[in-house]
């Protein structure tokens, strides 16, 4: 089973967790930004974040075999503080970059006139680095943030097959499906949707621009979720190929619309004159 | 455009891409570095990748950005505030480019802070990016002593050091013979390349020593 996480926020992950990722199936993810944990208190903190997407995720990621992009954004939540707002200024440059292959996580928390002008703002972003967008949705007051959600990007200038729109769940699947974008489950042990009601929306809704991820953050999550998401599938009765489409095909499907996703080999891994080629030796500087 | 002081290092590499890429990726390629001198060739650097790809060039082993980048950089002439800046907002491929650049632009030593900056990492490919020619020429024996250290405990094999022969001193030996004690000790292995460094000069016959 070949494993594409969409939706994974690995730096608040143990490198242990990247080696469970691999064995179980993990080929490659897409890390969004979004906060700390705890609130940011200025511009510099996302520039470091950012350069750490960038930088040493993907790196610590091939470590174990898993090819790291990333989505790039200021977040919902700390849309609201005025403190991190102007790194909206810092993002242009960013999206530049060739391993940024969405706008995200964008969207909604608690539906303020600040969230509504970040989230403008950066699907115009995406119109002009030529990006898709990852939109959360909120969890507070969910329904009713999705419907906005969906109104927003139809008044933006980015079309809606562009847009994943993620952590739904049986109450939003609908509308979401019916507005074109692409649809994103989260799996979580104990919050948002679990493997087994994952398998009874695939029947209901069909695998059809479907994505599952774990999210894994700092929350209490499962980056093998999606695992568990393609053993309920088969254990429902799908074939190893409609699990190969949600897990793999649905989520390069979606990112290739970047023009930036690269599963191909990384040179700078095993080929580079011998130069990286590590030892075995300790790395515990 | 090609220039006269192209050292031969960068135009073998030149030569080696051109025939490496597709034909319009040469001729990007071509273009770009002509206009290297003026226009907004930083531009052409942030897209490299997606212009010549990913692969790595059969002969150097260097990916092919990376030498498109250097290139770019060398025809530039670019300037300390410039690939500060370039460094600065980079991503790794692109940082890693700056470094390898550094030894083939008029610089002093202002720019080892960046070398300085990548030994702070625990990124190997920007390691081995910075303990290249520049890193050679330009830190001093301490820092370069610490950065070879760096390699040992990061796993680069020391063939990425440059200036290794020369500037090996006793303290380095000295240094290394206690590193190797210490996996003795812990009855792990000693790195290959660690103990043919030792070998060929032992910790207990110092050489001259080579204080700056
Ligand atoms: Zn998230």
């Amino acid at each position: 089973m070949r494993i594409f996480d969409p939706h994974i926020h690995m730096s608040s992950r143990t490198t242990d967790d990247y080696r469970a990722m691999r064995d179980a199936g993990v080929r490659a993810l897409v890390e969004p930004a979004f906060w700390l944990g705890q609130p940011r208190t200025n511009v510099g903190s996302f520039l470091d974040y950012f350069d750490a997407l960038l930088g040493w995720e993907p790196y610590r990621a091939a470590e174990h075999g898993i090819t790291h992009h990333c989505a790039l954004a200021l977040n919902p939540k700390e849309a609201n503080d005025p403190r991190c707002v102007p790194v909206l200024a810092e993002l242009d440059r960013y999206l530049r970059k060739d391993s940024v292959v969405a706008v995200g996580e964008i969207g909604y928390d608690s539906m303020t006139p600040a969230e509504d002008e970040a989230l403008a703002a950066q699907l115009q972003l995406a119109v002009d680095h030529e990006l898709p967008a990852l939109v959360h949705t909120p969890h507070r007051d969910k329904v009713a943030g999705v419907t906005r959600t969906v109104d927003v990007v139809r008044e933006s200038a980015l079309p809606t097959e562009r847009v994943l729109l993620d952590h739904l769940n049986e109450t939003t699947v609908a509308a979401a499906k019916d507005s074109g974008c692409w649809l994103g489950f989260s799996v979580y042990p104990d919050t948002k949707m679990d493997e087994t009601r994952m398998v009874r929306l695939l029947r209901e809704y069909g695998t059809e621009k479907v994505l599952v991820n774990s999210a894994a953050d700092w929350g209490n999550s499962d980056p093998l979720k999606t695992r568990r998401v393609g053993e309920a599938m088969l254990a429902d009765g799908f074939s190893d190929d409609e699990v190969d489409l949600v897990l793999w095909r649905n989520p390069v499907a979606f990112y290739s619309l970047s023009g930036r996703l690269d599963l191909g080999e990384r040179p700078e891994r095993d080929d580079y004159a011998g130069n990286v080629l590590r030892r075995g030796a300790p790395a515990d500087s | 455009m090609d220039s006269p002081t192209l050292p031969q290092a960068l135009a073998a590499l030149r030569a080696e891409l051109v025939e490496a890429v597709p034909h319009e990726a040469a001729e990007w390629l071509e273009a770009t570095l002509g206009w290297a001198a003026d226009a907004d060739w930083e531009s052409s650097f942030a897209v490299a990748t997606r212009r010549v790809g990913r692969g790595a060039l059969p002969v150097s082993g260097m990916p092919a950005a990376d030498a498109a980048r250097v290139l770019l950089l060398h025809a530039a002439d670019a300037d300390l505030a410039t690939v500060t800046r370039l460094y600065q907002q980079g991503d790794a491929a692109e940082r890693r480019a700056v470094l390898q650049a550094l030894s083939y632009l008029h610089l002093g030593p202002e720019a080892v802070p960046l070398v300085e900056d990548a030994l702070r990492t625990n990124d190997t490919r920007l390691i081995v990016a910075a303990v290249g020619d520049y890193a050679a020429a330009h830190l001093d024996q301490h820092q370069w002593r610490h950065a070879v250290l760096k390699c040992v405990f990061t796993g680069v094999p020391l063939t990425a050091v440059s200036g290794l022969a020369t500037r090996t001193d006793a303290e380095l030996l000295r240094m290394l013979g206690d590193y190797a004690a210490e996996r003795e000790a812990a009855g792990r292995p000693v790195p290959e390349d660690v103990g043919e460094v030792l070998a060929a000069q032992p910790p207990h016959q110092p050489q001259h020593p080579q204080e700056p």
